[in-house]
């Protein structure tokens, strides 16, 4: 990188930094839903990359078969999620709730499995390309430099997604009841706060969340049918340094998995691919519940 | 008396044996025979979208052709799943040698797979037609091996050559971190820097990356003349197009060259305007006028619909069995390994989709047109639109380093 | 006299008690002689069954440390891929003696099971999970890296593997090659049975139904989960040899997530914890596969995900499991 000007340190410097945030965005819609369940049900989903591949293709179809906009596709792509996670967990994930962490394991890994072949089937082993709506192509000029307007849009989503959250688990009934179950599961029970309906729903919520960020990540982490299994590693890997339970942790956690990764592979391209996993494993030796897990 | 009566009936006789013997030769003759042949492809895996290709390439031709095969002789393909790991593919060929029994092995996507298999089809002497793996060395592992797909040093040394005559005198070039990538990698530089090119720096990228744009940055930040940017084809290759896009690269004069697997023709058409002008070289193109690919194009919509586009994996499948074809109808579907060997290594198609074609009996791999293409705007679609050929391209590789 | 004779009865009955538990069960044999009958009655499925009896021996050490010392992991292919790069890189450099090559493989796999476990084994739960994936895919891509040892992503070239004794080559057909594996996961078998069953073993199954009370009457539970750790990799190591020497290759799936995670599954099918259960999950899992993907090439992936589900649906506790139940 000899002989480059300020100016193009810093420039490489904001490029990077806001390439890593967009992926942290993604990162984060997705995995958020998995932390909340994860701590709430005590339930190890593996297959929760599948609902945000779900989301992923039904907005991507949407568009492109029946050219509806983008944003009613997004919604369609949250909602479906969300709705396809109720009979799932209903009839089959509640079983084993606070059960053998093997049996969850190998129930999820089946569900993966049968996805690759289900997406194989009705949507055939290409991957989906997402175009953009006009109106989010091209770049964005805010005065010292120009940014691709998709990737700010990505952004503006996760940040007002992210304060949604927050707000509504500090504010909202239904939020606080989630904290209380987390907390003590028993307690709340006794409570009277019907914890069976408040899994259902929280499922739901963080599955629709993970549609919705597959739908949005469709740029980034490419909607193919075996989506799941690849992209598997990076979802818990923001979870389990973030912290079960927590929509703080995940945040955080993709913000340093985001942004880290791409800095690492642009520093270092060659030896890139170690970083994630090398501040995974010292984050957990210093904190083995995660950044904002309970000990 | 019994002599007359026999004498008499002598011509019935006669004729009986004749017409009995006749019967005889002539069913023995026309008895059915299935050739079988093992398909190993990866049809599982994070390829299962070329393996796709692929199979239909062979699938197709199959089907159009099975009416000239010689009569009584038919052809079953057994088709197994390597599941895009070395060895298990390894070990499918075994199962397909000793228990299947099958005369012919084709198809594998993947070198490693290729490499793994190789040391069995000399220890049984059955051919190996492969239709895609382009790792250069693969036909020397086994003298039973033949190639219909093409290498990586086929393609991106003329590229390479190529770039430095249009007076562009530094690259800056990027590949995934494996053996393919690091083939077109060497390719590349010995072509630019045969042309007088410097080359700049060369990164090399992982395998599983979902974004670019780190490694694209790098690039913006030295200004080459020109990038030389390379990707396995399928998903990867619409990442890559989306990084250059947002990261402004073309706009910031750089030009981009790479080997079709950059812009295969199939995901071209879901990258946008971003492509437009690039440069790439290959050896097949659905843009191709030539009357053979339109045929073969014109078969393709028939059978799988026209959302479905063919691109350089089908072809390699489609001529891999055309070459399996001719070899059964010249030989009337009765070979050894070595006569399979001694046809293939000589065989010679002057009328595939992607113009003429032959195996060099020396290397056993295949012999090609290389064309330079630009990505055009043709009917409102996007295209590689070929504007150069160069003929009969050897591997390269081999010519620079000849067997010890 | 009397007394002296009572003494030594209540004596015997103890001995006899002890002998009975650590005797060999009848049906303890079986697998064995399906595992013979194979040989002479299936000739062209041998390969695969050599494959199946290595896969057996990784899944058996995954089982000790899932199912007797109670660690989840994610990455036990790390083992597997060591021991058979090991094996491969000695057989690819001029020293393709098998034997010493698999104990070589055995005590590398050992090693980084004890100094991976040093680091990681005082974390639990999830944390210790994902520090197990790290430790695989660090593994994973650091031989991705030395590729000139390893041949890269293409996997490891030119093996020469020297017949077992200078007598028994290898053949095309697998017979070597599952006498071999057959010999080899017997020995690692009474490796296991031996540990399971012996106050070590008991005491592994107490830290891993309370951890807590084991602590309080003062067992060493860390140092009793290092030695298993190391033990089992070390297995893990010698079924990575047994399939790079028996297949000539090496790829870096050996070091993959895929594996490991295969080698879970298996374990669940079969039953955690109940030392047979990869005799069992193993040949039912690696047999569906080549059956399902033989059938329908593309689509096997689901009738095997099918599968996955209805065993946790419908038979907890694994096959063995449900065979437990069903017995009177």
């Amino acid at each position: 990188m000899g002989g480059n000007s300020l100016h193009g340190v810093t420039d490489a410097i904001v490029s990077i930094g806001f390439h890593g945030l967009a992926f942290a965005m993604v990162l984060y819609l997705i995995s958020v839903g998995l932390s909340v369940t994860m701590g709430l049900m005590g339930f190890v989903n593996l297959a929760h990359g599948v609902f945000a591949m779900l989301g992923g293709y039904v907005m991507i179809r949407l568009m492109n078969r029946y050219g509806v906009p983008f944003l009613p596709a997004l919604a369609a792509a949250a909602i479906a999620a969300a709705l396809a996670s109720i009979p799932l967990e209903r009839l089959l994930y509640r079983r084993f709730y606070g059960g053998e962490e093997l049996d969850q394991v190998l129930l999820t890994m089946g569900l993966i499995f049968m996805s690759v072949a289900g997406a194989t089937f009705v949507c055939g082993p290409l991957t989906q390309q997402m175009e953009p709506p006009r109106w989010l192509s091209g770049q964005v000029d805010l005065g010292f430099r120009h940014f691709p307007a998709y990737r700010s849009f990505l952004i503006l989503c996760g940040a007002g997604l992210v304060t949604a959250l927050w707000l509504g688990l500090e504010r909202t009934r239904f939020g606080a009841q989630i904290r209380a179950a987390v907390d003590n599961l028993r307690m709340a029970q006794s409570v009277g706060i019907n914890t069976s309906r408040l899994f259902m729903l929280t499922f739901a919520l963080g599955s629709g969340l993970a549609g919705l960020g597959g739908g949005l990540g469709a740029d980034l982490l490419a909607i193919s049918p075996s989506y799941a299994l690849q992209y598997l590693v990076y979802f818990i890997i923001v979870v389990a340094v973030g912290g079960l339970g927590s929509i703080r942790g995940p945040f955080f956690a993709a913000l340093l998995i985001g942004i880290g990764d791409t800095g690492f592979k642009y520093l270092l391209p060659e030896f890139g691919a170690f970083f994630i996993y090398a501040l995974t494993m010292a984050l957990l030796l210093w904190r083995p519940q995660g950044l904002f897990g309970r000990a | 008396m019994l002599g007359d009566f026999f004498r008499r009936r002598m011509s019935v006789i006669a004729a009986t044996l004749f017409l009995g013997l006749g019967l005889l030769w002539g069913l023995t003759g026309a008895e059915a025979q299935t050739i079988k042949i093992g398909v190993i492809n990866s049809y599982s895996g994070f390829v299962a979208q070329a393996a796709d290709e692929m199979q239909k390439g062979i699938d197709l031709y199959v089907k159009l052709h099975e009416k000239d095969l010689p009569a009584g002789i038919k052809v079953e393909l057994i088709k197994r799943d390597d599941t895009s790991s070395p060895e298990v593919g390894k070990r499918l060929a075994q199962e397909l040698i000793t228990r299947d029994q099958v005369q012919i092995l084709t198809g594998i996507i993947l070198s490693p797979v290729a490499a793994a298999v190789a040391p069995l089809t000399a220890e049984a002497k059955i051919p190996l037609v492969l239709t895609n793996a382009a790792g250069v060395s693969l036909t020397r592992l086994s003298p039973y091996i033949v190639r219909t797909s093409f290498t990586l040093w086929q393609e991106c040394d003329p590229i390479g050559k190529w770039a430095a005559e249009q007076g562009w005198k530094t690259a800056y070039t990027e590949v995934t971190d494996f053996i393919a990538g690091h083939d077109s990698e060497g390719a590349f530089i010995k072509g630019f820097t045969d042309g007088g090119g410097k080359i700049i720096d060369s990164v090399r990228y992982p395998m599983q990356n979902p974004d670019f744009v780190p490694f694209v940055q790098r690039v913006k930040d030295a200004k080459p003349d020109v990038a030389f940017l390379w990707v396995p084809a399928q998903t990867q290759a619409t990442a890559m197009m989306n990084a250059v896009r947002d990261l402004g690269v073309r706009e910031a004069g750089i030009h981009i060259v790479s080997a079709q697997d950059l812009l295969p023709d199939e995901e071209l058409q879901k990258m946008g305007d971003t492509p437009l002008g690039l440069i790439t070289a290959g050896n097949y193109s659905t843009a191709a006028q030539r009357p053979a690919n339109q045929a073969f194009l014109a078969a393709w919509t028939k059978e799988y619909g026209d959302q479905s586009i063919p691109d350089f994996f089908s072809v390699g499948g489609w001529d891999g069995m055309a070459a399996i074809f001719d070899l059964i109808k010249q030989t009337k579907g009765k070979f050894t390994g070595d006569e399979a060997m001694a046809f293939l290594s000589h065989w010679k198609n002057p009328d595939s989709p992607r113009g003429p074609i032959e195996i060099d009996p020396n290397t056993r791999d295949i012999v090609q047109n290389i064309y330079i293409r630009e990505v055009k705007k043709v009917d409102g679609k996007l295209a590689n639109v070929e504007i150069a050929t160069i003929p009969m391209v050897k591997d390269p590789w081999k010519e620079l380093n000849p067997p010890k | 006299m009397a007394a002296g004779a009572e003494h030594s009865a209540v004596r015997d009955a103890v001995i006899d008690a002890f002998a009975r538990r650590h005797r060999l069960h009848p049906l303890e044999a079986l697998p064995w002689l399906i595992a013979v009958a194979a040989y002479f009655a299936l000739p062209g499925y041998l390969s695969l069954g050599a494959q199946i009896l290595a896969t057996i021996l990784f899944v058996l050490s995954a089982d000790l440390v899932l199912g007797y010392a109670g660690i989840v992991t994610l990455g036990h292919a790390a083992f597997f891929g060591t021991g058979a790069y090991v094996a491969g890189i000695l057989a690819a450099n001029g020293w393709g003696e098998p034997i010493s090559g698999l104990i070589a493989a055995a005590l590398i796999a050992g090693l980084v099971g004890f100094l991976s476990g040093l680091i990681i084994l005082r974390t639990t739960g999830l944390a210790l999970l994902m520090q197990t994936l790290v430790v695989a895919t660090t593994l994973y891509e650091a031989a991705n890296k030395a590729g000139r040892w390893t041949g890269g992503d293409d996997g490891l070239q030119g093996m020469q593997v020297w017949p077992i004794f200078g007598l028994f080559r290898f053949d095309m057909f697998g017979r070597v090659a599952y006498a071999y594996c057959l010999i080899v996961l017997f020995l690692g078998w009474l490796v296991a049975r031996r540990i399971v069953h012996s106050p070590f073993g008991r005491a592994l199954i107490g830290a891993r139904e309370n951890t807590a009370r084991m602590h309080a009457i003062g067992a060493p539970v860390a140092r009793r989960r290092l030695v298993i750790y190391t033990i089992a990799a070390a297995l893990a190591g010698a079924s990575g040899a047994l399939i790079a020497q028996t297949t000539s290759f090496v790829g870096l799936t050996s070091l993959s997530l895929e594996r490991s995670g295969n080698a879970l599954i298996m374990l669940i099918i079969g039953g955690v914890g109940r030392l047979y259960g990869a005799f069992i999950g193993v040949p039912v899992f690696m047999i569906a596969q080549d059956r399902f993907s033989s059938i329908d090439p593309v689509y096997w992936y689901f009738w095997l995900g099918l599968l996955m589900i209805a065993v946790v649906v419908f038979a907890r506790g694994g096959l063995l499991g449900l065979i437990e139940r069903l017995r009177p």
